[in-house]
């Protein structure tokens, strides 16, 4: 029977009818929905990792003990991750593993717009990219014979357009694969003596795939050529294949499933057929380089750009010279995410600013706290980096300037990648004074748990680990542990930290507004509103400016958290 | 009957669910179709377009400017930032809502009072629906979408039984009773 599935959703079916018996991963839009998915087949041992790095060797410790393992990130959390799989490329595997990594062109939900298939590339390691839902099924169960076959990783690679798009997709079952644990000191263990052995064994393995993905191996499988006029022929891959085949319906089209090798004497056999050759993708020049440093003449990027993501239409302008399409309505009023009402990190941000502190940011819901009004972040480059930044600064700029500096981290972010730079700051005799958002869950990418919540992936009870106990163990004297609802205790929690001589971590704990099922929802009333405006500076959804400057509450969205009656000076609030 | 349909509102909405029955219904009248959502950061309360496509074969997941058979908006504003995509000839339905995004509630912009003068510009049928009290009617404001939903569904004379089975093959149990309701509602206030 057919299923309407999220393109995430596919890949864990593929993986899951491959037998595929451990998922591991760090949410990550847009690849949070795989392992989410995993996590919903008892066949399957599925965790959140602590960050990609920790999933990756998870699933290379599977894959070397004889189970097929599936690792899944967000593009930027393939640098988290990359160490472990340079290395793994190089001693191959027993069971299958496979990476499915998404790239998020557009960004959407992302910090830059990197493309993973360079990572393909540099540790040689085979990349598939499957074009819709069936395709990410049939790949992902594809990439583990590939893994098996030519003892590598192998990568999926997705866009935000594949793994959050439905379509239809024809399901099978599931079968078991098992195999014998064996030590083999020379294949696993990469001292130099034993790498320097296994580097010809992966360019070997990679001329061999090349071969083969040219050769007729895969019986068109994985590439696919689709003949029609000869004046242009196309090569794209993913969702530009669907793209291309919309605007571009009658040209040649050369249709790659893999991006990694690329079957570069079939496309120098296709373009001899085409009068003209175009590359068509998004991101980086990546398949129009291999082509030109192999001689064959094409165009591409000239024509469509870098920048974000491609579309029918931008083909047709861009290729076929169409005219653009009339603007949307302009001059509107934006709608920028905000945090919402009853937020647990409203009330920081805006003592914050009342201390005109500096903020050195984070991942996760509280960057939000950039958005107008509160403006409360000033740095925000990867995630676990405001600790180490924070620290930094103190190294550039002295003690002085830590005063009115300030580290703002989520309690995922902290564990992450966060404690690495705590332990480095107190090593390194900092002064500096950190804020974990502890809203008890990962924000951003819709409530997943991590270490600290006590609780799986599939919600079973465990261990949960204390962020105060694990900022002490790492040697931070000044710890305290706030209520992010209280102003005048993070205020006084902030002020402090800040006098102290050494490292101070602020725990600002509350579980996450849309979490919590332990409040009493009661709104706000509003009376004899003096018209100050103050309480609107802490950028509440559910409060807004009346024509007459009086502020009303909206009390459907209002949960009573209570935060602006902290900013009323007339107690209006109630 | 081949269309497209951009679903637009605000994080938070529903739209996710509406376009979720929308497929199950192609399937239901052996067509192809692709919907595209938005995750993430866009779902923190702000714009949020889903595109939704039932045809034969359908390729791309997105569809360009004027191509929308319908733009289904839940809510005035967001009608207005995405009637660009409703085709000539097509249809906006919107929920009659507005939410008022930061700049307008902090005073810095004004919610534009002009929506529908706005919108009449476009060469498009602009159908109104009061989802809202439907859905406060049945006890549940969750169900807003679904009783949008109806209204969609008559509006574009869609079958309602198989609309139902669609219905049924995308929410839980818990609420079916609740949701096939509000359809019911959205349906026939166009209807009558």
């Amino acid at each position: 029977m057919k299923t309407l599935m999220l393109g995430d959703h596919a890949v864990a079916q593929g993986a899951y009818e491959a037998g595929v018996k451990v998922a591991a991963a760090y949410p990550g839009t847009p690849s949070t929905e795989i392992t989410e998915c995993m996590a919903t087949f008892k066949e399957v041992n599925a965790e959140w990792s602590v960050n990609e790095k920790v999933s990756m060797e998870v699933g290379i410790g599977a894959a070397m003990a004889g189970k097929r393992a599936l690792v899944a990130m967000k593009h930027v959390g393939l640098n988290v991750a990359a160490d472990p799989l340079f290395t793994f490329s190089y001693t191959g595997l027993n069971a299958g593993l496979v990476v499915a990594v998404a790239d998020d062109p557009g960004m959407h939900s992302s910090q830059n717009e990197q493309d993973s298939r360079y990572y393909a590339q540099s540790a040689h390691v085979p990349m598939l990219e499957p074009a819709d839902s069936q395709e990410a099924r049939d790949f992902t169960m594809l990439a583990y014979e590939l893994s098996e076959k030519y003892d590598t990783p192998v990568f999926l690679r997705l866009t935000t357009r594949i793994a959050h798009s439905r379509s239809f997709v024809e399901i099978g079952e599931r079968k078991e694969v098992e195999l014998p644990y064996k030590q083999d000191i020379q294949k696993y263990v990469m001292v130099p003596a034993n790498a320097k052995k296994r580097h010809p064994i992966v360019e070997e393995r990679e001329k061999k795939l090349s071969n083969d993905i040219n050769g007729n191996v895969f019986e068109g499988k994985i590439n696919k050529i689709e003949y029609g006029s000869n004046k242009i022929g196309i090569v794209c891959s993913g969702a530009v294949y669907q793209y291309v085949k919309e605007a571009l319906p009658d040209f040649s089209i050369f249709k790659l499933g893999m991006v990694y090798p690329i079957a570069v004497e079939n496309i120098r056999e296709f373009a001899s057929k085409c009068e003209k050759l175009i590359v068509v993708e998004e991101l980086e020049p990546f398949i129009e380089n291999t082509l030109k440093a192999n001689g064959i003449k094409c165009s591409g990027k000239d024509l469509t750009g870098l920048q974000g993501e491609l579309s029918v239409q931008k083909i047709r302008e861009t290729i076929l010279g169409q005219k653009p399409l009339p603007e949307l309505t302009q001059n509107l009023p934006g709608r920028p995410p905000v945090m919402c009402a009853g937020c647990t990190h409203r009330g920081v941000f805006y003592i914050i600013n009342k201390l005109k502190l500096n903020v050195v940011g984070d991942i996760g819901c509280y960057s939000l706290g950039c958005s107008p009004p509160l403006n409360a972040m000033h740095s925000l480059i990867c995630m676990g980096a405001s600790i180490s930044n924070a620290h930094g600064m103190f190294q550039a700029k002295g003690k002085e300037f830590s005063k009115t500096n300030i580290a703002v981290i989520g309690d995922s972010t902290f564990i992450h990648s966060g404690i690495t730079g705590l332990i480095d700051a107190v090593y390194n005799k900092s002064n500096i004074t950190v804020i974990i958002m502890d809203n008890r869950t990962t924000g951003m990418t819709g409530h997943q748990n991590h270490p600290g919540t006590g609780l799986t992936i599939k919600g079973e009870p465990t261990h949960t680990l204390d962020l105060s106990e694990i900022s002490r163990a790492c040697g931070v004297q000044n710890v305290s542990v706030i209520d992010p609802y209280n102003l005048a205790e993070i205020e006084n929690a902030i002020k402090e930290s800040l006098k102290a001589d050494s490292v101070s971590v602020i725990i600002a704990k509350r579980p996450c507004v849309l979490l919590d099922k332990s409040i009493q929802r009661k709104a706000i009333t509003i009376s004899d509103c003096k018209k100050c405006g103050l309480c609107l500076k802490i950028g509440c959804p559910a409060l807004s400016k009346c024509k007459d400057n009086s502020v009303e509450v909206d009390a459907t969205l209002c949960t009573g958290c209570m935060v602006c009656a902290g900013t009323c000076k007339s107690g209006a609030i109630k | 009957m081949n269309f497209n349909i951009l679903i637009a509102g605000v994080g938070g909405q529903g739209t996710l669910l509406a376009s979720k029955i929308f497929g199950n219904y192609a399937q239901l009248i052996g067509k192809d179709c692709k919907v595209s959502e938005v995750h993430g950061m866009a779902q923190r309360g702000g714009s949020v377009v889903t595109y939704v496509r039932i045809a034969d074969k359908v390729y791309s997941p997105l569809f360009d400017k004027k191509q929308a058979d319908v733009v289904l908006a839940f809510e005035e504003l967001e009608a207005l930032r995405s009637a660009g995509y409703v085709k000539d000839g097509g249809i906006i339905v919107i929920n009659k809502q507005n939410i008022y995004p930061m700049p307008c509630a902090l005073g810095l912009a004004e919610y534009p009072s002009d929506i529908y003068e706005q919108l009449a510009e476009y060469k498009a049928t602009v159908r109104k629906i009061d989802a809202i009290s439907i859905a406060t009617k049945l006890n549940n404001i969750r169900t807003v979408n679904i009783a949008m939903l109806g209204f969609c569904a008559a509006v574009l004379g869609l079958k309602k039984e198989v609309f139902v089975d669609a219905i049924k093959r995308s929410v839980g149990e818990a609420t079916l009773e609740v949701n096939l309701k509000a359809f019911e509602g959205g349906f026939t206030i166009f209807s009558s």
